[in-house]
């Protein structure tokens, strides 16, 4: 992970991981935002290609991770809370 | 989970908001719907910044006796009769129980998305929607220092480039399919409003360094090369590139991002799953924002895209004549032909261009939930057709994506929206069985089969 001032701390006060990696983000961010941060992949399409978000507002689903153990979550609705673990493509936790 | 409203507003955009605001102001009980974590719509989105842009409808509507109810997605209609009904809504918060919605009055304001057309690598990570990209740095994906193509059609496209220069992005290029004659009568419609007109010339003022192409598009979107099966933290493709297309010439430029849009489709599957008259893929409203089933309203976008003053002016409407005050909303309505003339004046500038047909090559995948590529549905005799025999359109996005493009690839239309709208948990559809086993009755909507 890249080094943050302690400035990007209080501002990105918000920390959760994603595939196991620490991302801070600011209050309000989406978890799709998140997970683009650490420059992962959302999912892996049904002929296997990695994918990332498309619409971001919420019809394309391509931005579909696992987030606390549920999977098929479309990250571009959900707002980052502290603590969340989320789980992208090919994590063992979704089915 | 049950709730009952005197009106119930699905979509918290500007004309959502602005339809909440009006009913509540008349004492009645409103509920207010939508998928997003936070009010706005799509122009007023909020994200990691303090809402800057409409502060004084934020403030009526954070002020207005309004129960509202963000992250929940409505997926189906329970009930509809001249009376009133009950919308099924699930939460995006897992462990959540689905709500029962009842209403006497409907005010559809659902919006629009954009529209995607397949051209290859379209599908590589960091190709996104002009909006999508958009929405992606107001929910805080950083975007500073890196190199962003906008492509597509429309004025989006300006209003995306403006956003995120001033978040520090590069912008290189931006690249508009129709021509400058196809565009320059929408200007002249602008002169009728100053506001949008000086709204455009900021945009322009704001990306002055970036170069604005007409009739251009992006050929193919490239990935970095792959350096081949090796170890299991193989790097992915990502796109490195875009190759761009204008009046025969082609050219590569390198970029982090490519945003690409082509304009917006109004999001109409809950009226069609009403059972609402839509003709020419808008939702057909009387005056007062009426729609052809008693008790259902319509405003904004799904009516028309005429930006997001037209949005407010017939949310106002809506919420007027569903509240009962008739006379306000007949007076208001005198605005709305100006506006519905600006709509028209969009649409054709936005016309898209033929050649646009022949950007997806057979290997481009067209629907990118189930990976349809372009060479299984040539041929097929309609959408119908291309479903059932490639799976086109059945994935969770329901054809939301895929649709907007066979529309104008192949002139298929979509059909009637079927329940669940939105892929739903099993619970919630077994507890709607038994909820419609206990209600059957001749008051359930009539849903024509495709
Ligand atoms: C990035 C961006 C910038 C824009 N900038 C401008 C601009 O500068 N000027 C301008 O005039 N226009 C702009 N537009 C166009 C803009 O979309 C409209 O002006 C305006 O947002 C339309 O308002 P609306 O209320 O009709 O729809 P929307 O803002 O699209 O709101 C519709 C809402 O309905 C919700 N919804 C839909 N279906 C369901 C369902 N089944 N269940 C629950 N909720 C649902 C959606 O989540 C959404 O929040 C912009 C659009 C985008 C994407
Ligand atoms: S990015 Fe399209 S649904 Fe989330």
């Amino acid at each position: 992970m890249t080094e943050r001032t302690a400035q990007d701390i209080s501002i990105n006060s918000i920390e959760l991981s994603v595939d196991g990696v620490r991302v801070r983000v600011a209050p309000g961010a989406t978890v799709a935002a998140a997970v683009l941060t650490v420059d992962a992949r959302t999912r892996t399409s049904v002929s296997g290609e990695p994918r990332a978000p498309l619409c971001g507002m919420g019809i394309c689903f391509e931005c579909q991770v696992g987030i606390d153990g549920v999977p098929y979550q479309r990250s571009c609705q959900i707002l980052c809370s502290p603590g969340m673990r989320v789980t992208t493509c090919g994590e063992p936790s979704l089915p | 989970m049950k709730k009952d409203f005197d009106i119930l507003v699905v979509g918290a955009g500007p004309a959502g908001i602005a339809a909440a605001i009006a009913a509540a102001e008349n004492g009645l009980r409103v509920g207010v719907v939508d998928d997003s974590p936070s009010p706005g719509g799509q122009i007023w989105r909020r994200g990691t910044q303090p809402p800057t842009a409409a502060r004084r409808w934020n403030d009526r509507f954070e002020a207005a006796a309004v129960v509202r109810m963000m992250g929940w997605r409505v997926i189906d209609c329970l009930r509809l009769t001249p009376e009133g009904g009950i919308l099924r809504a699930e939460c995006n918060t897992p462990g959540v129980q689905p709500a029962d919605l009842h209403f006497r009055h409907l005010i559809l304001a659902t919006g629009a998305r954009e529209r995607f057309l397949p051209f290859p690598g379209w599908t590589l990570p960091n190709v996104m929607g002009a909006g999508g990209l958009d929405a992606m740095v107001r929910g805080g994906l950083p975007i500073e220092g890196k190199r962003v193509v906008i492509a597509g059609t429309g004025p989006l496209l300006l209003a995306v480039a403006a956003q995120l220069t001033a978040h520090g992005a590069s912008v290189v290029a931006i690249c508009e399919q129709a021509s400058l004659a196809q565009m320059a009568p929408l200007a002249l419609a602008l002169l009728r409003q100053p506001g949008k007109l000086l709204q455009g010339a900021k945009y322009r003022w704001a990306t002055r360094k970036t170069p604005f192409f007409t009739r251009c598009w992006p050929a193919a979107a490239l990935a970095e090369p792959n350096p081949g099966p090796g170890s299991e933290n193989e790097p992915q493709p990502r796109l490195q590139a875009v190759t761009l297309h204008r009046e025969g010439k082609q050219w590569t430029v390198a970029c982090d991002y490519l945003a690409c849009g082509f304009h917006l489709v109004p999001n109409t599957e809950l009226a069609s799953l009403l059972g609402s008259r839509i003709q020419d893929g808008f939702v057909v409203t009387d005056q007062q924002m009426r729609t052809s089933i008693p008790a259902v309203w319509c405003a904004g976008e799904p009516t028309g895209i005429g930006g997001v003053d037209a949005s407010l002016l017939e949310g106002r409407i809506a919420g007027l004549s569903a509240a009962g005050k008739t006379e306000a909303a007949r007076a208001l309505s005198k605005r709305r032909p100006g506006m519905q003339a600006f709509a028209r004046a969009l649409e054709r500038a936005c016309r898209l261009d033929p050649r646009l047909r022949e950007l997806a090559d057979d290997q481009t995948i067209v629907c990118r939930c189930e990976d349809v590529r372009m060479a299984a549905l040539r041929g097929r005799s309609g959408w119908r057709d291309a479903k059932l025999h490639t799976r086109c359109g059945m994935g969770p996005c329901q054809g939301r994506v895929c649709g907007g493009a066979a529309e104008f690839l192949f002139g298929w239309s979509a059909g009637h929206a079927h329940p669940p709208l939105y892929p739903a948990r099993v619970s919630s559809l077994m507890e709607e069985a038994e909820e419609e086993a206990m209600a059957a009755s001749s008051s359930h909507p009539a849903i024509e089969p495709e």
